[in-house]
């Protein structure tokens, strides 16, 4: 790291968290992913992690997430909440024996020293609704304060993890703000430059989180969500059916382009539900809808190449 | 004598899973030793974030022998009975059996079985493994490459590795030889995850606990507990705080941590403005600190107590720097929530509930309140409530509910209702009312004396119950999802503790319209039985009480058991509980014989004996009386009375026979044996009350 300049160190620019990150997980021999191009609300969602998952192949992929919580929204005015952030995802399977230290050893290629910060593996049992799948593992703790989830893969889109993947998902804004020592995201040293060079996360996101804030809150086309939803969970419906490869059913060959349909609904969902237009017994069914989806696309995934077929 | 020493590390166990972890591996592994003949002396488990560890010492070396006689087939038998034999006890021909004489049935053979005990370091090879597999956690997960296949090993979090030894004190003991899910048994362990994380070698328990302290692990739970409270008490002290004991957190802080470092950190004293019971909750239930009061306000101090998990190279400066950031977060929200809840008035939350489903089949929770509101007022005048305060109460009852600072920590639930109730002006009953209505809700709760507390109390619990029971959702077995038994224990406290009259079924018919009253009553004499079970009183005169005609009144109900249960203690009771049974017996008997019950009044001019003369006179002194003291509900006079009427009926027992030849005077006898029934019913119904 002392070879670093210091635009790109941890402690000093967040884009330099992010690659440190990156360089770290290649160097263990991940396949670094860029962002999957589609709305989602957690890097769970992205296919190299929900699809890859699942069947048997080994899978050693590392990637940014940005994550949009449109109820988390708070028009810029809130320190620490975004509609908008990023989650740095590890997927490993098979979860290898090492998992832990590999990534209290990525923790201190960022900054973090074991001998001068209390880490702690705080039980936290993960489950997902939408997308059919549960883990165990903890949360991370730093001096108190959650820095990343831990979860060992035990079921996804309704299918038994064999074997197990080992999931970490770092929340990188509240990483970089610990190790940056800053109280407001928005402060953030975004390109580790100073004076007229420097560009801090509020320059880079604060208009996007005010404007979406109205948008997930006061103006989104709830009739057209509402079609969206019930358009993509058709399509999804009409791919997976296509997709088979003759009736008996043991290969599929479009996989893929229905689960994408499945993220759109879940994000439409998660629109509706910032609108407040869902009610609690509707809210539910919704749920279900969208994790009858992702069923059905980890059942197709499995009949695939890279589900083990 | 050898004793054996396991430990199973793996990653972090939850905390709130270790003590009854570390008790069931204590508990499989010697009964099964036990079922092997392997008896022990004694045996103690431990558990840490990493790992459960379990001694037993004083075991044998080896399994008693064992022998045992198996009789055979008679000498002579079919050839198929002496194979099944010879199968069954293992013995290669009928020359290995020996032949018992039986002169009268015929001699038969017997095999000689001799089972020579194996080496326990044997049996506990097979035990452990089973064990293990079987381990009663209550979430276990599969991880790894072997989680590809079926069958895999399942256990809380990843298991790492296994130490089993066994062998005596003065030579170095032997492992014991057994693999599980890939992991072979051995003596190898590892310290602090930070601070000692190189593998040593262990050979017992004392050198494995010692070298455990070494390498910055305190093994014993309660030994952590103990130098964390005492740490933290000493901490506070010096710095002139007072320690605000939990002893839920004590222990699951305990179960976080190997090595406990106890550090205290502040926060900005403008956070004080919050309600002390926010902060706690922030504190503690996010971050898992405790807090320290200042002594001489008795309110919390700006500071919070940590307990870290390692000796930080800078003394732990970055560490509570760290938790003080996290918890001044923390605080900003709570603040926010708690400001911007008081800019709202509590009835300006109200229509919020009409499109709030309380319960499918029992509506909104707007509705839920009016029907509260609606019954509270009818109960306020039996508690001596103002019924306006009482109805404004109702009303905002549950209107905290919908503030963000509940929604971040519903355990202060009603608490926050009431400091935002006075904060709006509210009368002091009102405000005390929102949060004692939700009151008592445990055993140890207390229980609410303003009478406008009081009338909300009763009236959102019956709510709660009848309505339940008009769509007939009653608790089963251990489900009880809305805590029915909770509120039937809190309406029977609440009425005892403040002595209420309050006529149930009445006050049920003005809650619901359609739902079972009587069904719903006896769940309360089921409430009131387990309740009296606890307090080591005898439940069974419930049922006796219940048994009579409009018994309603939990408190009437609750005064009649406990001066029966007196008197039921003295010879007279004992006697006439006896006397009362025979009568009860007898005219079973003979009702059944005769087909007929013994009803009416019995004619004096049949009567005989002197007894039986003295016996009807009794009966009608005593029902009088105790008629009296029972209109004047004095229990213990009623009882008195009952009293005088023992020997009359000790009397008639003794010397007369019921069953007398003439018809016409045993019938009349019968009779009198139906009064004293009916007399004792004055009471309880006897014939309810166990011997």
């Amino acid at each position: 790291m002392d070879s670093m300049p210091s635009h790109m160190r941890p402690e000093r620019s967040f884009q330099g968290l992010i690659l440190t990150l990156q360089r770290y997980w290649a160097d263990y021999g991940c396949v670094i992913l860029q962002p999957y191009d589609m709305e989602v609300g957690a890097g769970t969602f992205h296919p190299a992690t929900t699809l890859r998952a699942l069947g048997p192949k080994c899978w050693n992929a590392a990637y940014v997430q940005p994550s949009r919580r449109p109820k988390d929204g708070r028009y810029g005015e809130n320190p620490n909440r975004l509609q908008h952030y990023y989650q740095f995802q590890v997927i490993l399977k098979p979860s290898p024996p090492d998992i832990q230290d590999l990534y209290l050893k990525s923790l201190a290629a960022i900054g973090i020293d074991s001998e001068l910060h209390d880490i702690r593996f705080v039980e936290d049992d993960w489950e997902s609704p939408t997308l059919g799948a549960w883990g165990l593992g903890w949360e991370c703790w730093c001096d108190g304060m959650e820095v990343s989830q831990f979860t060992y893969f035990q079921q996804v889109a309704g299918v038994e993890c064999a074997p197990v993947a080992g999931e970490l998902t770092y929340g990188l804004e509240r990483l970089a703000m610990y190790v940056q020592g800053v109280e407001n995201v928005y402060d953030l040293n975004f390109n580790g430059r100073d004076g007229d060079q420097k560009v801090t996360y509020g320059d880079v996101f604060l208009q996007a989180e005010q404007e979406y804030s109205r948008h997930n809150f006061e103006h989104a086309d709830t009739a057209m969500l509402f079609e969206q939803f019930k358009m993509a969970e058709g399509a999804c419906r009409k791919y997976l059916e296509a997709g088979w490869d003759g009736d008996k059913k043991e290969r599929h060959l479009m996989a893929l382009p229905a689960y994408d349909q499945c993220i759109k609904a879940s994000h439409v969902f998660n629109l509706l539900d910032a609108r407040g237009v869902i009610s609690v017994t509707e809210r539910q069914s919704y749920i279900l809808r969208v994790r009858e989806l992702a069923k059905a696309c980890g059942d197709a995934w499995v009949h695939t190449e890279a589900g083990g077929v | 004598m050898p004793d054996l020493l396991l430990e199973l590390f793996s990653e972090e166990i939850p905390a709130r899973m270790q003590a009854k972890a570390a008790d069931d591996l204590r508990k499989m592994v010697t009964d099964k030793l036990v079922a092997e003949g392997l008896v022990y002396d004694g045996a103690k488990s431990f558990a840490t974030p990493r790992r459960l560890a379990l001694t037993v010492h004083g075991l044998p070396a080896r399994q008693p022998d064992l022998k045992d006689e198996r009789k055979g087939p008679k000498v002579g038998a079919p050839d198929a009975a002496v194979q099944g034999f010879l199968k069954a006890t293992g013995l290669k021909s009928l020359d290995e059996a020996t032949i018992q004489k039986d002169p009268k049935k015929g001699d038969f053979y017997v095999a000689l079985i001799e089972k020579a005990g194996r080496p326990a370091i044997d049996v506990i090879a097979e035990i452990i493994p089973v064990i293990i597999r079987t381990f009663p956690w209550p979430k276990a997960m599969r991880w790894g490459e072997l989680s590809a296949k079926p069958g895999a090993l399942q256990w809380v979090r990843p298991l790492h590795s296994v130490v089993a030894t066994f062998g005596m004190e003065t030579e170095d003991p032997d492992v014991v030889a057994f693999d599980v899910a890939g992991i072979t048994a051995g003596q190898v362990t590892r310290g602090h995850r930070f601070m000692a994380p190189a593998a040593f070698s262990v050979r017992r328990f004392e050198d494995y606990e010692a070298k455990l302290f070494d390498a910055k692990v305190v093994l014993d739970p309660q030994r952590r507990k103990d130098i964390i409270l005492a740490d933290a008490k000493e901490l506070a002290f010096a710095q002139g705080f007072e320690l605000v004991e939990d002893q839920g957190l004590l222990d699951e802080v305990s179960g976080l941590v190997e090595w406990p470092v106890v550090l205290m950190g502040s926060f900005d004293e403008a956070f004080l403005s919050i309600p002390g019971e926010v902060i706690r909750a922030t504190i503690r239930n996010n971050q898992k600190c405790f807090v320290v009061n200042d002594p001489k306000t008795g309110k919390l101090a700006n500071r919070f107590i940590l307990v870290a998990n390692i000796e930080a190279s800078d003394g732990g400066k970055a560490i509570v720097a760290g938790n003080e950031r996290v918890i001044r977060a923390r605080l900003s929200d709570a603040k926010f929530f708690y400001e911007t809840d008081l800019k709202t008035k509590l009835e300006d939350r109200l229509p919020k509930f009409e499109h709030i489903v309380f319960h499918e089949k029992l509506g909104t929770q707007a509705e839920r309140i009016a029907r509260i509101e609606r019954l509270a007022a009818e109960i306020a005048p039996l508690v001596g409530a103002d019924v306006e305060k009482t109805k404004r109460a109702a009303k905002l009852a549950k209107t905290d509910l919908l503030t963000e600072v509940v929604g971040e920590f519903p355990e202060v639930q009603g608490l926050m209702g009431k400091y935002y109730a006075l904060a709006q002006g509210e009368d002091q009953s009102v405000a005390g009312a929102i949060e004692d209505h939700y009151k008592p809700q445990g055993p140890n709760d207390r229980v609410p004396s303003d009478p406008v507390a009081i009338a909300v109390a009763l009236a959102d619990k019956i709510d709660i119950l009848t309505g339940f029971w008009s769509i007939d959702e009653k608790p089963t077995g251990s489900k009880d999802p809305f805590a029915l038994r909770r509120a039937a224990l809190g309406v029977i406290r609440l009425v005892a503790d403040n002595t209420i009259r309050l006529p149930l079924l009445t006050t049920f018919a003005k809650a619901a319209k359609s739902h079972d009253g009587k069904d719903l009553l006896s769940f309360f004499a089921d409430r009131l039985k387990v309740q009296l079970r606890e307090q080591g009183a005898r439940h069974d005169l419930v049922d006796a009480v219940f048994a009579l005609e409009g018994q309603d009144d939990l408190l009437m109900i609750v005064r009649r058991v406990e001066a029966l249960g007196k008197f039921l203690e003295t010879d007279d009771g004992k006697n006439l509980l006896a006397g009362t049974k025979r009568a009860s017996n007898i005219l079973a008997i003979e009702e059944k014989k005769d087909k007929r019950t013994f009803d009416g009044a019995p004619d004096a001019s049949l009567f005989v004996a002197d007894e039986e003369k003295q016996l009807a006179r009794a009966i009608i002194d005593t029902k009088r009386e105790a008629g009296d003291a029972v209109a004047k509900e004095d229990f213990a006079n009623a009882m008195t009375a009952m009293a005088k009427l023992r020997p009359a009926v000790d009397a008639f027992f003794d010397k007369v026979k019921v069953n007398d030849d003439d018809a016409k005077v045993r019938e009349n006898r019968l009779k009198l044996l139906n009064e004293i029934r009916a007399a004792t019913r004055a009471v309880a119904d006897f014939s309810k009350i166990q011997d």
